[in-house]
């Protein structure tokens, strides 16, 4: 479990985080959403140990990451797998090398036993056969793939995902979203995804926060999104028609 | 801000200079930046100072032809030229521009494709991680490679000096044996581990903290060669006071 309490940051003396507090359940799939620049991009760069708050508490299952020595915050982030927007696959290392790389620091496996676990988290991303391959030789959604198999290769307790779903096609952008929600109850991690996807909401949000200029305006989980009369969250999550008739069909219906 | 950035920079170096967590993938780097920063260079730096050595030597003959003038210190000024300046400071100059480009543009590309952030959140010093290896790298090579350029640009001069007839070799390599102290080597090899710090470091340090997207990763990269070069004219005039005078 994370635990954030009452987060505050601002950049050049504008607030970008306003008191942000909230509670990122182990075994669910979390979403923070919001539209762009409503700070959920800081909040999980904050949360990640890469900006520092101005003020507010960050905890890992009762960890306190500002009472951490730095030994002890690396420990922590070895615990930590994360999917960024851009991948961020180390591009002169082939596919093979950069799911290794986590063992190769952090571990004394043997070549073998490196080799059988890439093999392992590739086929559970549903991808073989691009051990040899580089980043740029592969198309974006398996590089999506490659990352989330990194992320996950040492067993993480905790995984942060920033936009999984950017640049994808709907359909590739599902299957991305299940595989996440699938590794997230195999590994019984506490996953937390920033998004501002509908799609990726309806399909695996199980707890969902809204963020709106730096405040958490809405907490809650998908079914309660259609019942819900918060004026911030129906103003982003309804703003095309086809949610608008959804909701409408789910209202009437009186359960989603 | 100047003391600003030399104060990140401190603060960065005490980052790099923090044992690797890694031994066994440190050397690993190591090689290959030993391959990347050093033995790519050779080919140019062997090119380049052949040829200035054959023309240190013509215009120092053109200069000396006074009948009066032995033509041994054709050979003399060719050697102290080569090693105590061209060699350890323009060939460094030179390592700035190739070198320090593609130190900077390689950690500012990592920068900003989040691979650095990639790397600080697995728990990785990525500091350590990318820059160590090309420091240790480049002051542990770049003596190699400027003795190898000392050779080559005498050699050049031998070489260029015989076939245009300026000086004859029996006169040329009497001028390079002429008073020979092996302290010129010694300054030029303190002066070549210095410069190779700042090769590796000044360029690292501008593509690390880059901000923004390729272009400012291309301005990081004219910034970090235009500062190198900087320290290395002034440490250049610091260490030449300091040693020789």
């Amino acid at each position: 479990m994370i635990e954030v309490k009452n987060l505050y940051k601002s950049f050049n003396g504008k607030p970008v985080l306003k008191g942000i507090s909230a509670v990122f359940e182990t075994g669910k799939t979390n979403m923070i959403i919001g539209r762009s620049g409503s700070g959920k991009t800081v909040f999980l760069k904050t949360m990640l140990g890469l900006i520092k708050p101005d003020k507010g508490i960050i905890s890992f299952d009762g960890r306190i990451w500002d009472q951490l020595s730095l030994d002890e915050q690396r420990q922590i982030r070895k615990e930590v797998g994360v999917v960024f927007q851009g991948n961020a696959l180390f591009d002169s290392m082939t596919i093979e090398e950069n799911i290794k790389f986590p063992m190769r620091m952090f571990t004394n496996l043997s070549p073998a036993e490196k080799k059988a676990r890439v093999n392992e988290v590739l086929a559970q991303v549903n991808l073989e056969g691009v051990n040899d391959k580089y980043p740029a030789e592969i198309s974006g959604g398996m590089q999506k793939r490659v990352a989330l198999a990194r992320a996950i290769v040492l067993y993480p307790k905790y995984l942060f995902c920033d936009e999984p779903n950017s640049g994808l096609d709907p359909k590739t952008a599902i299957i991305i979203d299940n595989l996440i929600h699938d590794l997230t109850i195999r590994y019984n991690t506490t996953t937390v995804i920033n998004t501002h996807d509908m799609n990726s909401i309806m399909e695996i949000g199980e707890k969902i926060i809204l963020l709106k200029d730096g405040h958490k305006q809405w907490e809650g989980d998908k079914s309660q999104i259609f019942f819900t009369d918060n004026p911030d969250l129906n103003d982003f999550v309804f703003s095309s028609s086809l949610f608008r008739k959804v909701k409408e069909l789910v209202q009437k219906e009186g359960k989603f | 801000m100047y003391l600003e950035t030399i104060g990140k920079f401190a603060l960065m170096l005490k980052e790099v200079f923090k044992r690797p967590q890694k031994p066994k993938i440190f050397w690993e780097n190591y090689f290959k930046e030993v391959d990347d920063l050093g033995i790519k260079s050779i080919g140019l730096v062997s090119f380049i100072s052949f040829f200035i050595g054959g023309v240190v030597t013509i215009q120092t003959a053109r200069n000396l032809n006074n009948p009066l003038i032995d033509k041994m210190y054709i050979g003399y000024a060719t050697i102290k030229s080569i090693v105590l300046e061209f060699s350890p400071t323009f060939i460094s100059i030179i390592l700035a521009g190739i070198v320090g480009s593609y130190i900077a543009s390689t950690i500012g590309t990592m920068r900003i494709t989040e691979q650095i952030d990639a790397l600080d959140v697995m728990g990785v010093n990525s500091l350590n991680y990318l820059v160590l290896p090309k420091v240790v790298a480049a002051v542990t090579f770049y003596p190699f490679l400027i003795t190898i350029s000392m050779f080559l640009g005498v050699f050049g001069g031998w070489v260029v000096g015989d076939l245009t007839g300026m000086v004859l070799s029996h006169d040329y390599l009497k001028g390079i044996r002429y008073t020979f102290d092996s302290f010129d080597i010694w300054y030029a090899l303190i002066k070549t581990v210095v410069f190779a710090f700042f090769i590796a470091t000044i360029p690292s340090y501008y593509g690390y903290y880059v901000k923004g997207g390729s272009l400012e990763v291309g301005r990081a990269a004219t910034q970090a060669v235009i500062w190198t070069s900087v320290n290395i004219i002034i440490f250049n005039y610091i260490l030449t006071q300091l040693l020789l005078s």
